[in-house]
């Protein structure tokens, strides 16, 4: 333990954060007087919730925002940054969560993109030489001439992170990097950034994945609301504590009820479906949920998931096959027919589900307009419609709890409350979820977690797809693995071990269990 | 015999087809820097109107067409200014170039109606025509040096958008103009110049049809071909060197149109060159956003600092 805070304390400074502030208008301070340093050659890890302020304070540090106090030091002299350029000049990278890649180009050519010094004709082509090195050394595999978007989520990273090598960053930034990795992806980054340590280069790790921290910083600054609560080695303190700084409270993990039906709600056979680019998506895919029960589909994003759960509801035509609720057959029936006969919908994307420019009422109203009691003929009883509204506001905890504001302006974690409460109301037999916590900070899982598994102690089936393993491993009474149209794998448990997590791991990079 | 009539269908074509491929060109860079131009009948207009007074006031009918060029740009600032600036609509912005370039240019343009310029562009001489290889005179009779240098421009503008560092940029922008921002590109001055580009290219095609094509002025003389060259623009797969083939398909659909009136009524073979394209257009747009072929990512949507997407 001494070791390790010694082998830190004597490394020397390369970025040092002196009371950052940063306000967004009206009244919503991002950073707050933000503090730390980051030390050469070390992986230090940023932690916090969804508005903890971490990716605000980076986007400041590679110039993105600019602050409304502070200072940065980088190695000893203040910078003023107020481009993406100008942190590039000053050796700083960045891979963004959400990649900053252009699908339709290659490898190559995202990589030398905006690069001032590269040939003017034939660009792409002549720079091949010098990124095949640098995958060579830090062991990032990617053709250089492969299109972006035949890559998965891994490769796409390991794109950013060259594109960072190749401006010869020696700062570089990781925006929750680990969320669309399977485990063994997560392991490459790992040992990538280990060899990047290695050469002298310093990582700052955005995350709100506790053990990642335990695993790869050195150190490790926890922030809150805007502040940052401390910064210490990971070696020093426990989980749990880590949980505690994060949250600022006891975080209490529901558990899904384990006793199950033999009815089955929700059954597929040999179920065929086309993907948007006509490329065959689900290839004759069996599947059942039983009453009670909470399936959850592992796999990487792109597997066949998306059309799976838009087969089911009606979004997507079934090219081969058929699906039943129960002991009726849904195949290619209308969504609104698929809905009323006890099918809840929760989607990946959230405009998907919501109207952001109509009111919370009129977004929880969009299932149930068209019948009674809200619907007297032509017209809508918006008196009804209002106190069901209420109702559901004060059930379902949505804040601020204002019927008539534009859903828009709700936080991502509300914005999934209205689409849970008006989807649950229907009492499903059935509810189909997809990523119903992607980007959603540790409460705000908690909450959807804690009503799904009312879902399921009412007696509804319910699949749940998700990219993030741990929550499957959390919620699943089954788990299905889905690979390229297939499903590949399948377990059923009642605890989850690490060997179990490892074995889904490899299924969903296509290793066959 | 037949080869002749192809050869004069074709001649026919290059000349109707230029302004409409010159204006295609523009409008395929503007698109491919995530911005959508539907002014391009106002930037066309205004090009042809400017061109044709200057031509006509100093009877030389090259810096008409420069003229054009220059104001057909500094038209299309407008549009900039309102879409990449203030982040405007595009749609709205752009259909309103267009109503405020046609009605400039009729309304300026009335003590012009009816005026034929007598010092029109030179078409090729029966000297240089007489030199060309078999054929190819009957291809050019009647050409002129802008129908050989917009297709000398399709070639180099594909070269530069697809095999050169600038025209890197100019793509990425159109797909994803935060990577852009956060790899230090100048997103705004790169659509800047792409807009303008697209300006002047509409203002050389407005003056091709007023001083080479139709050497006179009246109004509504562009025939709505600044449509038709935003349907071309998808029709080209957003690939200048598809858009030649384009634009003449259409020239020679408005030739047909003129020398089939004897056996088919006018009405139907004027409505031709208008009808094909929406025909076209629904079969290449279908393929086109389904299999993502050329489509920018993000054609329409202005680009805002610290906004996703």
């Amino acid at each position: 333990m001494l070791d390790a805070e010694n082998s830190w304390e004597q490394k020397p400074v390369e970025v040092a954060f002196r009371s950052i502030t940063k306000r967004f208008p009206p009244d919503i301070l991002a950073n707050d007087r933000v503090s730390f340093e980051v030390k050469k050659g070390t992986v230090h890890a940023l932690l916090g919730e969804n508005g903890a302020g971490k990716t605000t304070l980076m986007n400041i540090f590679y110039g993105l925002f600019s602050p409304d106090g502070g200072e940065i030091i980088i190695q000893g002299k203040p910078v003023k940054i107020s481009s993406p350029r100008e942190a590039i000049n000053l050796g700083i990278g960045m891979v963004h969560q959400h990649f900053k890649l252009i699908p339709t180009h290659t490898v190559a050519e995202n990589i030398i993109l905006g690069l001032m010094s590269t040939s003017f004709f034939f660009p792409a082509e002549k720079s091949e030489a010098e990124i095949r090195a640098l995958s060579e050394k830090y062991g990032l595999k990617v053709d250089p001439r492969a299109r972006v978007w035949q890559l998965s989520a891994g490769e796409k990273q390991k794109v950013e992170i060259l594109k960072a090598l190749y401006r010869k960053a020696s700062i570089l930034i990781l925006d929750e990097p680990t969320s669309v990795l399977t485990p063994q992806e997560a392991e490459e980054l790992f040992a990538t950034l280990r060899a990047m340590k290695e050469e002298g280069k310093t990582c700052i790790f955005i995350t709100h994945k506790l053990n990642e921290v335990k695993e790869i910083a050195d150190a490790v600054t926890v922030m809150r609301k805007g502040r940052v609560v401390s910064t210490i080695l990971p070696s020093q303190v426990s989980l749990e504590e880590l949980a505690r700084m994060t949250v600022g409270k006891e975080v209490v993990s529901v558990v899904p009820r384990k006793t199950l039906s033999n009815r089955i709600v929700l059954q597929l056979q040999d179920v065929s479906a086309m993907g948007d680019r006509d490329f065959p998506a689900l290839l004759n895919l069996s599947l059942s949920v039983r009453e009670g029960e909470i399936v959850g589909v592992a796999g990487i994003a792109g597997n066949g998931q998306k059309e799976l759960a838009e087969v089911i509801v009606g979004l997507r035509e079934v090219t081969g096959g058929r699906i039943f609720l129960e002991d009726k057959e849904i195949t290619n029936l209308l969504p609104r027919d698929i809905a009323s006969l006890g099918v809840a919908y929760i989607p990946e994307e959230r405009n998907l589900g919501l109207v952001g420019e109509m009111s919370v009422a009129e977004n929880l109203l969009l299932r149930g307009y068209y019948q009674p009691p809200f619907s007297q003929g032509f017209w809508v009883d918006w008196e009804k419609a209002e106190a069901y509204s209420e109702k559901l506001i004060s059930h379902y905890q949505i804040n601020p709890p204002l019927s008539d504001i534009p859903v828009r302006l709700l936080s991502g974690g509300n914005r999934q409350r209205v689409i849970i409460a008006r989807e649950l109301e229907q009492k499903p037999k059935l509810v189909v979820a997809s990523n119903p916590t992607a980007g959603l900070d540790v409460s705000g899982v908690e909450a959807i977690h804690k009503l799904l598994i009312q879902a399921q102690e009412k007696g509804a089936g319910i699949l749940l797809i998700s990219g993030d393993l741990d929550e499957l491993l959390k919620l699943s009474n089954r788990i299905v693995i889905m690979f390229k149209g297939e499903i590949v794998g399948e377990k059923e448990k009642e605890h989850w071990t690490e060997e179990d997590r490892r074995e889904i791991g490899l299924g969903m990079g296509g290793v066959k269990g | 015999m037949v080869l002749e009539l192809i050869l004069g269908t074709l001649n026919r074509a290059l000349a109707y087809g230029t302004p409409l491929l010159l204006a295609t060109l523009g409008e395929i860079y503007v698109e491919r820097a995530g911005v959508l131009n539907l002014g391009i009948e106002g930037m066309m207009m205004i090009g042809a109107f400017s061109s044709f007074v200057v031509a006509y006031a100093t009877s030389n009918p090259w810096l008409g067409i420069v003229v054009g060029a220059i104001v057909g740009g500094l038209f299309s600032l407008i549009h900039a200014f309102s879409s990449i600036t203030l982040r405007a609509n595009q749609t709205v912005s752009g259909l309103a170039l267009t109503m405020l370039g046609t009605g400039i240019a009729e309304t300026l343009g009335r003590s012009w109606e009816g005026k034929v310029l007598t010092s029109p562009i030179k078409s090729f001489s029966g000297d240089f025509l007489s030199s060309l290889p078999g054929g190819l005179d009957l291809l050019f009779k009647d050409s002129n040096l802008l129908v050989v240098v917009s297709i000398i421009l399709a070639l180099v503008m594909w070269f530069f958008l697809f095999k050169t560092k600038p025209g890197l940029f100019l793509r990425s922008c159109g797909e994803n103009p935060s990577a852009c921002d956060a790899l230090g590109i100048n997103v705004w001055k790169v659509r800047y110049l792409a807009v303008l580009w697209g300006g002047i290219m509409a203002g050389l095609g407005g003056a091709y049809i007023s001083i080479a094509y139709r050497p006179t002025w009246s109004s509504g003389m562009t025939q709505g071909m600044g449509w038709l060259a935003v349907a071309l623009t998808i029709f080209s797969f957003w690939n200048p060197i598809y858009a030649p083939l384009g634009a003449y398909l259409f020239g020679a659909l408005f030739h047909l149109a003129f020398r089939l009136q004897v056996f088919v009524a006018p009405e139907f073979l004027n409505s031709l060159p208008y009808l094909f394209p929406v025909i076209a257009l629904v079969f290449v747009s279908r393929l086109a956003f389904r299999k993502k072929i050329g489509v920018p990512g993000s054609l329409g949507k202005p680009y805002e600092r610290g906004k996703s997407g």
